[in-house]
């Protein structure tokens, strides 16, 4: 009986948040190659690496109903050429797979930042703007590379209903990418002069949008928007945070300078996300996936301290 | 259409008052608004709406309170120095509107005239949206102050999106052109852009047009430096009496023309939209001349 739903990546932050929300109704089969830490006893984990054969015979059995795909790193200190292959490759073979053993469903975690921060840019990005995301940030592309070949395989795979979900800044309690991070900064640099308005999600909430993407009949781009949208500076100051302003002609290299000597946890490309807007509009997720965020801005806020109780059973239940 | 974001926010917040300098700066800046307009004026903008969030800003980025303050020198301005008359603001339709002017003077005060008039004199007061250049948001400073006072980049997605939520938009079709011409094509309208028409047929928006008499000789150019410009990356670098630009005290017009409503297709072609659009140039450009002609001095 198909009834599997095969999560990649797993084991990260989110992958973990999302485990725990969908292991309650649907039967969940992990996919990383880092062990999953606190893994409920009836969840189905594999150590594989994505780009594996090994990975085919998890398909080859038949029992898999949909796959949500979110086993794509970022990490600016990774090789170029790791990055590349895990991304790109991991994403080509696991499509490749679902749509060849006859997986009904396919979600793909992607991210807002492939529109990229442009001085520019719309106030709210609609799900068919450009890709620019690597314009100005180069390093990126291989998640712009994912986010087209999703697409493309949306349109050559009719069979198969792919969802692409591009979800704002994730922060939350357990989560560790750059947004959460930078929030977490007792003293985080801004850009003297410049404020733009941040959209952020909470991790729960995206792992919610993500269960609801499972539903039949959706396909398609969905751009996923938290509570709504505030000045940067309104989020330092309800963390309590003392930011320190750096010009940016030399807040750049500057930047580059302390990520090289591992200073810094960001290189200076980052910085475009304290100048330029990279807001965009959530208005079609919530009309068909029916998505509407469960923490409110201030709890989403808030959440990068731990502080906030986690609300799991919340969102199943209702 | 896409709809307008909604902010989360259903309650009226009770925003913070920002602390230290700048909250001291921002209440006395909030006071001299008052100080300038009176009881009246306070009871004006306390009307205003924004679909503000808990933490005092709306989906754009305006924040209200933050505007009130912002206002006094523009405020200061439009009642002392350019003497700010309107004539038939009445014609301002309340809701979706797109108010469209001749654009003059080297600096864009006009452009600020024009939003200060729709705050305190027009019916019912609203912030109004002028379609901003899209370097601005480069602009240290600039940038943030602009998108706390209402102003937003100027791409066809985002007066789409105000239009669709009923606001009020500026739109000065010749642009640089207009702004920086020298003087000696005063009061004659250079080449208009047809996106605004596009956007007007296509979200149903009625077009008014106001002719500004008076910042046309506020800062007069005498020659336009077109090769350092270019050099420069800038639209044009305008020499004036003053070497840089400085605003003479001249007296300001505002004429307000009957809203304009076009029906058609926003994405026909070019020579149809052409034609509606040298309907409301020729419109904009009798008013100006009626105005030019009724004023006793430029002062």
């Amino acid at each position: 009986m198909r009834d599997g739903v095969l999560i990649t990546g797993i084991s990260g932050n989110l992958g973990r948040t999302l485990a725990k929300v969908l292991h309650r109704t649907e039967r969940v089969i992990g996919l990383d190659r880092r062990p999953f830490p606190g893994k409920p006893k009836d969840l189905e984990v594999h150590l594989i690496d994505i780009r594996k054969r090994k990975v085919e015979d998890l398909f080859r059995k038949g029992d898999i109903k949909a796959l949500i795909h979110m086993a794509i790193v970022h990490d600016p200190r990774l090789a170029q050429a790791e990055h590349h292959s895990f991304n790109v490759l991991g994403t080509k073979a696991v499509l490749e797979y679902a749509s060849r053993y006859g997986v009904e469903k396919v979600v793909v975690l992607s991210s807002t930042n492939v529109y990229g921060p442009q001085p520019d840019n719309d106030n709210f990005l609609t799900e068919e703007s450009p890709l620019l995301g690597s314009q100005r940030f180069p390093e990126i592309r291989d998640l712009v590379e994912v986010d087209m070949y999703a697409q493309q395989y949306m349109w050559k795979h009719p069979k198969v209903e792919t969802a692409i979900v591009r979800p704002v800044h994730i922060v939350g309690p357990n989560v560790k990418n750059a947004p959460s991070t930078y929030l977490r900064l007792k003293y985080p640099w801004t850009l003297a002069g410049f404020d733009p308005m941040v959209q952020l999600i909470h991790e729960e909430d995206v792992a919610l949008a993500l269960s609801l993407a499972l539903k039949p009949g959706v396909r398609g781009l969905f751009n996923l928007v938290g509570p709504g949208e505030l000045p940067l500076s309104s989020v330092l100051r309800e963390l309590g945070r003392q930011p320190i302003p750096v010009p940016h002609m030399i807040a750049r290299p500057l930047l580059n300078k302390l990520f090289d000597y591992r200073l810094a946890g960001f290189p200076g490309a980052e910085l475009d996300h304290l100048q330029f807007l990279c807001t965009v509009d959530g208005g079609r997720a919530e009309r068909e996936l029916g998505f509407r965020p469960v923490y409110t801005l201030r709890e989403t806020i808030r959440s990068v301290l731990g502080e906030v109780a986690p609300r799991v059973q919340r969102t199943t239940a209702a | 259409m896409a709809h307008p974001p909604q902010s989360t926010a259903l309650a009226r917040y009770e925003p913070e008052r920002p602390r230290g300098l700048f909250g001291r700066v921002r209440s006395a800046m909030e006071k001299w608004t008052y100080r300038q307009g009176g009881a009246d004026l306070e009871a004006r903008l306390a009307r205003l709406v924004a679909p503000q969030n808990e933490y005092g800003v709306d989906p754009f980025g305006l924040e209200l309170e933050f505007t009130k303050a912002a206002i006094a020198p523009a405020l200061w301005l439009y009642k002392n120095y350019f003497r700010v008359e309107c004539h038939g603001i009445e014609n301002v339709p309340a809701g979706r509107v797109m108010l469209l002017a001749n654009h003059s003077g080297q600096l864009p005060l006009d452009g600020m005239m024009l939003g200060i008039s729709m705050l305190v004199e027009a019916e019912p007061p609203r912030v109004c949206r002028a379609m901003v250049e899209k370097w601005a948001p480069t602009l240290p400073f600039i940038a943030p102050f602009f998108a706390r006072v209402g102003q937003v980049v100027g791409t066809p997605e985002n007066c789409r999106r105000l239009l669709a939520a009923g606001e009020t938009i500026m739109v000065f079709p010749e642009g640089t052109r207009g702004l920086n011409k020298t003087y000696e094509k005063k009061y004659q309208l250079q080449e208009f852009g047809l996106g605004f028409m596009r956007l007007a047929l296509e979200t149903q928006t009625p077009i008014v047009p106001v002719a500004v008499v008076g910042a046309e000789e506020q800062s007069q150019a005498l020659w336009d430096f077109k090769s350092v410009a270019r050099l420069l990356g800038l639209p044009a670098l305008p020499i004036t009496a003053t070497v840089i630009p400085f605003p003479l005290p001249v007296k300001y017009h505002l004429h307000f023309g009957a809203p304009m409503k076009f029906t058609g297709r926003h994405d026909d072609e070019d020579s149809e939209l052409e034609r509606k659009v040298r309907e409301v140039k020729a419109q904009l450009q009798s008013m100006m001349d009626r105005g030019v002609q009724s004023r006793r001095s430029i002062f």
